[in-house]
């Protein structure tokens, strides 16, 4: 077993950022800026970034290499 | 809390974001836990890592909360020329480190920087570097410690104790189970974390302020209504003729030699903060593009961290930095009558004004992230220099790996605990961190003068390396010690031995101190090194340039070969420096 224990890191941050662009996406949809920044014009950031991590998320899972036996190490 | 800059509160939907980013800083850790079965293992990641991973660490390892925070004040007090420290001040340090330095630390197979030094030079060289590194390394994250504890304290009213103590047992947790491994795999975690998290404050802020266009005009009016020439905030090398003419208060020459040669090549080819990263690699291959590849983003970074302080300046007409408040309560004025501005907090009141809930988790989780990357950075140098430089070099030689395995663990407890007893220290005697960030800037200094000399000149001696390193640091302290900048009292800020010159900024003194430092380390190294007898050639192997095979690419294509990413990164910065000219 290697340094690394067969952890690819792209798994993890595949999967931090897909649950955090879930969580923002849900919660920019469901509450439409009720408290809204001095700044912020309306936008719906927190939708939109979430979809953005979200996609990210979901590409780092697809691109890390298939685990062998990730947990089982 | 300062009044006016927490428009709006945290709500669960920023806790459960920044709770869910320690659950996987905490989860990394966890899955290396077996991983790590000898010292290799633990200090160096077994040599195995790819180097898109060590690239990203290399980069993130020195992207604390400092940095950005710092950086940000930057760009609010010195506009777009806070990029030198990125263009001039970095990137052209990292392709040397890569192309030309690289195949001796890795292909020396020294598992640290003081330890080439031990090999290439002689015993004292390395215990004097080793000593300076190790105190340094805890100092600065107890630095960075206290600044973390009395921001978010600030910000959102949390408990300095606790913000302090719940980071240092996150970082310390991660890098007991997974040693270097964990620190470099959260490193590009935390990487992607603040590129996620800053780059939507600096989309939110260009677009409310009209563009880049649009925070030019705003800047221009500014600049132009406080004195300065039209382009101080907007241009990086236009008023660079004069200290009088540009925000930063250097000229070129100053400039070029003492922040982009002497400082940034200082750091970047001979800290082992940065060149530990470099050593994890899988192969020299992969260890010389680590900082190659790091410098791509480097180069794009003053975007990410330095507009949003450019963009809080001006943004609502007023700009959103709170004035820094004097003793009696009301804001601070300085000679002139101005309001003296609390730069520091230039991109935390962004977060805090330009986010709504929901994305202030993310970007307050960003910050954290590059505290815990510096953080660890630290401690993962400082438990490697301590067990292979110190521990085993003076307190006892021969035990087995396991032993040493054990040590780097303790190392790790004990270096975060000196950290957090230094983070106190700094909280209530501030005068002893900047006296002790002094010292070590007169030790860093001339450290480029004996690397370069060690590597690219055979005749260099063991004896010529040590009086140069130690004659460096005295002459930067006394050239510190003669001139002042303008405005200053003689005391830490310098002329304590008399005031020869002044200069017109504080970082014009640091530039040129750099700069003696460095000349009289070079010169004195040569000298002592023709009057010392050198060793012989066959010694040297590998360690000196001349007499080491030179690496041949084996990689097939051309774009990744550090030779030809040099190259290509180097245009693309000379594109940077013109468009921002």
């Amino acid at each position: 077993m290697s340094a690394t224990g067969d952890l690819d890191v792209r798994v993890p941050i595949g999967a931090l950022f897909t649950v955090l662009g879930v969580l923002l996406t849900a919660y920019g949809a469901l509450e439409p800026i009720s408290v809204k920044s001095a700044f912020t014009r309306g936008g719906q950031i927190n939708m939109w970034w979430g979809l953005v991590m979200l996609v990210f998320g979901v590409f780092m899972l697809l691109i890390a290499r298939p685990s062998k036996a990730s947990k089982a190490t | 809390m300062v009044p006016g800059l927490s428009p709006i509160g945290l709500r669960s939907i920023d806790y459960a974001i920044i709770a869910i980013y320690f659950a996987f800083v905490l989860g990394i850790g966890w899955q290396l836990r077996r991983a790590m079965r000898t010292s290799t293992d633990f200090f160096l990641s077994g040599r195995s890592l790819p180097a898109w991973i060590t690239g990203l660490a290399f980069l993130s390892a020195n992207l604390g909360a400092q940095e950005v925070i710092g950086m940000g004040a930057s760009g609010a007090k010195y506009g777009i020329s806070t990029s030198h420290f990125y263009w001039i001040g970095a990137v052209p340090a990292m392709l040397f480190v890569g192309i030309f330095m690289m195949p001796f630390y890795y292909g020396s197979k020294a598992r640290s920087v003081p330890e080439y030094l031990r090999l290439r030079f002689d015993e004292k060289t390395r215990a004097f570097n080793a000593v300076s590194f190790a105190i340094m390394t805890v100092f600065s994250s107890g630095v960075s410690m206290y600044a973390m504890g009395a921001l978010m304290h600030l910000l959102l009213g949390w408990s300095f104790n606790v913000s302090v103590l719940v980071s240092a047992v996150i970082v310390l947790t991660y890098i007991l189970l997974g040693g270097l491994t964990s620190a470099i795999y959260n490193e590009v975690l935390q990487f992607f974390l603040i590129v996620f998290g800053f780059a939507p404050l600096v989309i939110v802020g260009l677009n409310e302020v009209g563009g880049w266009s649009g925070l030019q005009v705003k800047l221009t009016q500014l600049a132009v209504s406080q004195g300065h020439p039209a382009g101080a905030y907007t241009h990086a090398w236009k008023g660079m003729d004069a200290p009088a003419h540009n925000l930063i208060g250097v000229e070129w020459f100053g400039l070029v030699m003492g922040l982009g040669f002497v400082l940034s090549f200082g750091y970047w080819c001979t800290d082992f903060l940065v060149v530990q990263r470099a050593m994890a690699a899988d192969s020299m291959e992969s260890a010389r593009r680590t900082p190659l590849i790091a410098a791509v983003p480097k180069m794009v970074f003053p975007f990410l961290v330095i507009l949003p302080g450019m963009i809080a300046l001006v943004i609502g007409g007023k700009g959103i930095i709170p004035a820094k408040v004097a003793e009696g309560g009301g804001p601070l004025l300085d000679a002139a009558g101005h309001v003296v501005l609390d730069y520091d907090l230039a991109t935390p009141s962004m977060l805090m004004h330009l986010f709504p809930n929901g994305m202030l988790g993310l970007g307050l989780a960003a910050l954290l992230a590059s505290f815990m990357s510096g953080m660890a950075g630290n401690i993962t140098a400082f438990n490697t220099v301590w067990t292979y430089d110190l521990y085993q070099t003076y307190i006892r030689k021969d035990a087995n790996d396991e032993h040493y395995l054990w040590i780097g663990r303790v190392a790790t407890v004990v270096g975060i605990a000196l950290a957090i007893a230094a983070a106190y220290v700094a909280a209530s005697f501030n005068n002893i961190m900047e006296l002790l960030q002094l010292v070590f800037a007169f030790v860093n200094a001339p450290l480029f003068a004996t690397f370069f000399l060690g590597m690219f000149w055979r005749r260099t001696t063991g004896h010529g390396a040590f009086w140069g390193l130690l004659s460096g640091t005295v002459a930067a302290a006394v050239h510190h010690g003669l001139t002042l900048p303008a405005g200053a009292v003689p005391g830490v800020k310098g002329g304590y031995f008399g005031v020869l010159e002044t200069f017109r900024s504080e970082m014009g003194q640091t530039f040129w101190t750099a700069i003696f430092a460095w000349t009289t380390c070079f010169v004195v190294t040569i000298i002592i090194s023709m009057l010392t007898r050198p060793r012989p050639d066959e010694e040297l192997v590998g360690l000196v340039y001349s007499l080491t095979p030179k690496p041949v690419s084996t990689a097939r294509a051309v774009w990744e070969k550090p030779a030809f990413l040099g190259i290509v990164t180097l245009l693309l910065l000379l594109v940077l420096n013109l468009l921002f000219r």
